[in-house]
């Protein structure tokens, strides 16, 4: 089990890698920062070159990504290195001349990821670590207890809806079900907010906030938190609420049938030891699958989501500073999702291998 | 109800209410079984065999299903009438029921012991120690070996044959007064077949335990079965003592099943006899006998009216308007 | 001496011969048909998307792209009134002339889309599982790259960076922004490996069977193989994918436009009439639900008619 966790891991670096290079890459031909860095001041050309050479950007691609990955505090001045005039390969021909990687106005401080230090925030300055840990607990704190409620909703729902099949109960899950599944994150959201917090407010009810983690002149209280929570934790699960529950259903129904379940009848055990022992467990199995790689989902629903309630949460993070063509931030943000979307694939496939005894000993 | 009766069924009637309409799986099924004795209950697949059993037992899924009438009584009770928690404890205590197929019929996902221990838990009330002590000892008792061993295993890492051996320890668990068996040899092989019915006649005669052994295989019913039921479209055709059924068969289907077995001492070269047609389509009502449209001595009577099982012989009763030795209609 | 007085079956008689319960055989296309006939659900979606793709399409008769891009500062954020009956814009352009157009671009971009992600897709899919070896592992580990990281954010950063100053296209004498094929080339290149694994898993399954020896056995070539006997065995899966994804492609560009990295203005689309709505929602309603229920009505018929598909197609796949 261990070699195999270990084999897994060690595929994964070449995965990451090469995902580290497409995606700076395309980065860096993404616009220019400095455009947007020089706030209400227009920056002279002299200004810009400067500050282009004083953050490396003036370097080639392929230079640029080498000190992202390991750093520049070991280059040292070599001296004017004459731009090679090859027309289209010029990148490339640049890219192969080791003077330039070793060349720097001014050896950098910069350690490169690989030594743990993910560079700075053209943006603001900040080290990248700091920019992204600021946001992140609060979309952990959006998706893990969206991800408890996602679990605890469909299940209920789901055994509820295939104990009592074709009752009207059921049919008004089933359909539900399928038109909130189908349904766009942003629309609900905006209903939501259109229902629960504009309407409400005109008729007086108690309303649901919507934006941001909590009011400004009461502060983050944990009960402030809560409350602000309600919409975008609503937004962010009814979609895998509805899908989940349509999976639980189908696959109890299905459990339901089999013969084991039969047998546990007949040997005259009594109902709930039939339904949740015999036929949950059984059903319930592939849901761990499912959760672990379900992963990028809800990450991706985060973005829409943040954005509309204005949470201050790495999705908003990542919205702002790719506009603003933030190498650093972005890449950050997306190793790291990268990161823990392939560790899950791991854990999901050992999990499940360990639950279900048929491939736990074969 | 004659005290050495233990189960008796009575007019029992399932139906099936399916898209495309109903299904008239059981019509008025009655037999009776004595304490100890082994039945043998045969007929081809979709006769109602199956689906008898486990209307006594009430293990129809009811919506879709319906036991549109009848009693069955176990005990001077109409199982019937009973409660769900009351058939609860019947069920897996006084009567067990052994199915086909021991690999699906097993929960892959639970240990065997737990699945043993289940019904000494829920029936008789045992604890850990106890149910592991027993559950050894039923394991011995069917023939597994290493059973301390045997307990932490899955249903995937047994045998086809040991697999039913704990199925059938598993259903003996509370010392059930009745065992059902639903062709529990027809997924194996034919020795394996041999050492489960084998097994059975011991226990049986251990235990003084009656059993409703269901199967399509003449064979294995005249090993086993001390009387015979025929069943042909959800009715009982024939029902004798297994020797008397097999030497003097009295209903035209009987006689048929028994003419298509192919036999050693004929002669090589003759073809196969099988019976011509089809069974009825079940979505039908039942009028008139069943086995109309294949039986070669068929009439008109039998055309608007089903015979009832009429006495032919000692213990041994036929549905059948004709008397198939004489030709004359009765 | 009682002889059968029946010669022939009488009608009426409990059982039928089996000569009268067949039926003439249907092809493969008419049972689809049938099976998705009785799917009343995939019906009411068909339904609905013909109507939606009538009212994008047709309403160019009612509606010229001049009306829709036509801004009235002064009339702005006017709530639905007979005049403008979706309301009007933040600058004051009239909104249901506005879906019209943008309906047709955000169907377009789906049906595109949903085109380069099966191209790619079903290319990849296929080589790699019928070849094999060193191309299959050097694709999947393709595939599952693309795979790790969450569509949406490989959709923006993608879409940020082609769309640096991108012309306008002029395409049967209208003018579409040049993000229009962008987002398409973008939402397809994202897509496809999902349908490459689905065409994959069907390659190597079908791959394995008797027919296919006996074609290889009867020197039949690679592409034939390919093309005539796996590929048509294996539509099912993919026209269900395809369907689906079509719905997949209108809610991605919906995404992305609405963070504003989508489709730019004034070429409209659903997705970009929404972008900014929500600052608008206790002020202007009209704004968000029109291009926004037309959406959600769009997807869910189209999920329906997927759904119907997947039954009507393969029986023993059942849905839920």
């Amino acid at each position: 089990m261990t070699r195999y966790i270990f084999r897994r891991l060690l595929q994964a670096i070449p995965l990451l890698l090469i995902i580290s290079i497409v995606l700076f890459v395309m980065m860096q031909a993404m616009g220019d920062p400095l455009a947007t860095m020089g706030g209400r001041k227009v920056t002279k050309p002299e200004d810009r070159i400067r500050l282009a050479r004083q953050l490396g950007l003036d370097k080639p691609v392929c230079v640029q990504y080498i000190y992202w990955l390991i750093g520049n505090d070991w280059t040292r001045p070599v001296g004017e290195i004459p731009k090679p005039n090859a027309g289209i390969f010029t990148p490339i021909v640049q890219c192969l001349d080791p003077r330039n990687y070793i060349d720097a106005d001014n050896p950098g401080t910069r350690k490169g990821v690989l030594r743990g230090d993910w560079g700075i925030s053209l943006v603001n300055r900040q080290p990248v670590t700091k920019v992204i840990g600021a946001r992140l607990p609060n979309t952990l704190l959006l998706m893990v207890t969206a991800e408890v409620i996602i679990i605890g909703a469909a299940l209920l729902i789901g055994i509820y809806s295939a104990l009592n099949q074709y009752t009207a109960f059921d049919n008004f899950v089933t359909a539900t079900t399928f038109v909130l599944y189908s349904m766009p994150v942003f629309f609900f959201a905006l209903l939501a907010m259109y229902i629960f917090s504009v309407n409400f407010r005109k008729w007086g009810l108690p309303y649901l906030p919507t934006v941001g983690m909590f009011e400004p002149n009461v502060g983050q209280t944990p009960a402030q938190v809560l409350w602000h929570m309600v919409l975008p934790v609503a937004t962010l699960s009814f979609g895998f609420v509805a899908g989940y529950s349509r999976y639980i259903r189908s696959a109890m129904l299905e459990t339901l049938g089999q013969d084991y379940v039969r047998t546990a009848k007949a040997k005259g055990l009594p109902r709930p030891e039939v339904i949740y022992i015999h036929a949950l467990k059984n059903a319930a199995l592939p849901i761990v699958t499912l959760v672990a790689l379900d992963l990028p989902f809800l990450l991706g629903g985060a973005i829409v989501t943040e954005r509309i309630f204005g949470w201050p949460g790495m999705g908003r993070l990542f919205l702002d500073h790719v506009e603003r063509s933030d190498t650093a931030v972005v890449m950050g943000i997306m190793m790291m999702i990268a990161f823990a979307v392939i560790i899950f694939q791991i854990i999901a496939d050992i999990t499940y291998a360990w639950l279900d005894p048929r491939i736990r000993y074969k | 109800m004659n005290p050495e009766r233990i189960l008796e069924v009575k007019d029992l009637c399932t139906r099936f209410h399916i898209a495309e309409g109903t299904v008239y799986a059981v019509n008025g099924v009655s037999f009776h079984l004595n304490q100890g004795e082994a039945i043998g209950v045969v007929g081809e697949s979709g006769c109602g065999k199956s689906v008898t059993m486990m209307s006594i037992m009430r293990l129809i899924p009811i919506p879709p299903g319906e036991i549109a009438r009848g009693q069955v009584f176990y005990n001077h009770h109409d199982l019937l009438e009973l409660s769900e928690a009351e058939m609860e404890h019947i069920r897996g205590k006084d009567i067990a029921m052994v199915f086909q197929d021991p690999m699906t019929a097993f929960n892959p996902v639970l240990s065997i012991g737990r699945q043993l221990g289940e019904p000494l838990r829920v029936h008789l009330g045992l604890d850990k120690e106890e149910i592991r002590q027993r559950s050894c000892e039923l394991l011995d008792q069917v023939g597994i070996s290493d059973t301390k061993h045997c307990l932490e295993e899955y249903p995937h890492q047994f045998s086809g044959g040991m697999r039913q051996r704990a199925m059938i320890a598993m259903s003996l668990a509370c010392s059930p007064s009745i065992l059902i068996a639903d062709e529990p040899t027809t997924a194996l092989d034919v020795t394996i077949q041999a050492q489960i019915v084998e097994l059975v006649q011991r226990i049986r005669q251990q235990m003084n335990m009656a059993v409703i052994w269901i199967t399509h295989d003449l064979g294995v019913v005249a090993e086993i079965a001390e009387r015979v039921l025929v069943m042909y479209a959800g009715f009982i055709v024939e029902e004798a003592q297994v020797d008397d059924l097999y030497e003097n068969p009295r209903h035209p289907y009987t006689q048929a099943l028994l003419a298509a077995l192919p036999r050693v001492d004929r002669r090589r070269d003759r073809r196969l006899q099988s019976i011509p047609g089809a069974p009825p389509n079940l979505l039908v009502a039942p009028k008139g006998c069943p086995f109309l449209q294949r039986c070669q001595f068929a009439f008109d009577r039998c055309r608007g009216e089903m015979p009832p099982l009429i006495q032919v012989g000692l213990n041994h009763q036929a549905a059948c308007w004709l008397d198939v030795t004489t030709g004359e209609e009765r | 001496m009682t002889e059968s007085t029946l010669e022939q079956p009488k009608p009426g008689i409990a059982s039928l011969l089996p000569d009268e319960l067949e039926t003439p055989p249907l092809s493969l296309g008419q049972l689809t048909w049938r099976r998705f006939r009785r799917h009343r659900m995939a019906i009411f979606g068909v339904a609905v998307v013909v109507l939606i793709v009538i009212y994008a399409f047709g309403g160019m008769l009612v509606f010229s792209e001049a009306d829709a891009n036509h801004a009235e500062t002064g009339n702005a954020l006017r709530a639905p009134t007979r005049e403008h009956p979706f309301g009007t814009d933040t600058i004051g352009r009239d909104i249901l002339a506005r879906t019209i157009y943008g309906g047709q671009i955000s169907i377009i971009i789906g049906l595109t889309a949903m085109l380069v992600e099966v191209v790619f897709g079903v290319t990849i899919g296929a080589l790699a599982g019928y070849f094999g070896g060193w191309l299959d592992s050097v694709l999947m580990r393709i595939t599952e790259a693309v795979l790790v990281i969450p569509q949406i954010f490989l959709l923006l950063v993608m879409a940020r960076y082609f769309s640096q100053s991108i012309p306008n296209i002029k395409l049967l004498g209208r003018t579409f922004s040049g993000s229009v094929l962008v987002i398409v080339f973008v939402i397809g290149i994202t897509s496809w490996p999902y349908l490459a694994r689905i065409v994959r898993a069907q390659f190597l399954s079908v791959k394995e069977n008797d027919f296919i020896l006996a074609a290889h056995a009867t020197g039949t070539s690679t592409r034939d193989i390919i093309f005539r006997h796996i590929l048509p065995n294996i539509s099912a899966p993919i026209i269900v994918s395809a369907t689906l994804s079509v719905a997949a492609a209108i809610i991605l560009e919906a995404y992305i436009s609405f963070l504003g990295l989508g489709v730019r203005p004034p070429t409209a689309t659903w997705g970009n009439m929404l972008e900014g709505a929500y600052n608008y929602i206790d002020t202007a309603w009209w704004l968000w639900f029109f291009p926004g229920i037309l959406i959600a009505v769009t997807v869910l018929s189209i999920n329906f008619l997927g759904d119907g598909l997947r039954d009507a197609l393969d029986p023993h796949s059942r849905s839920a």
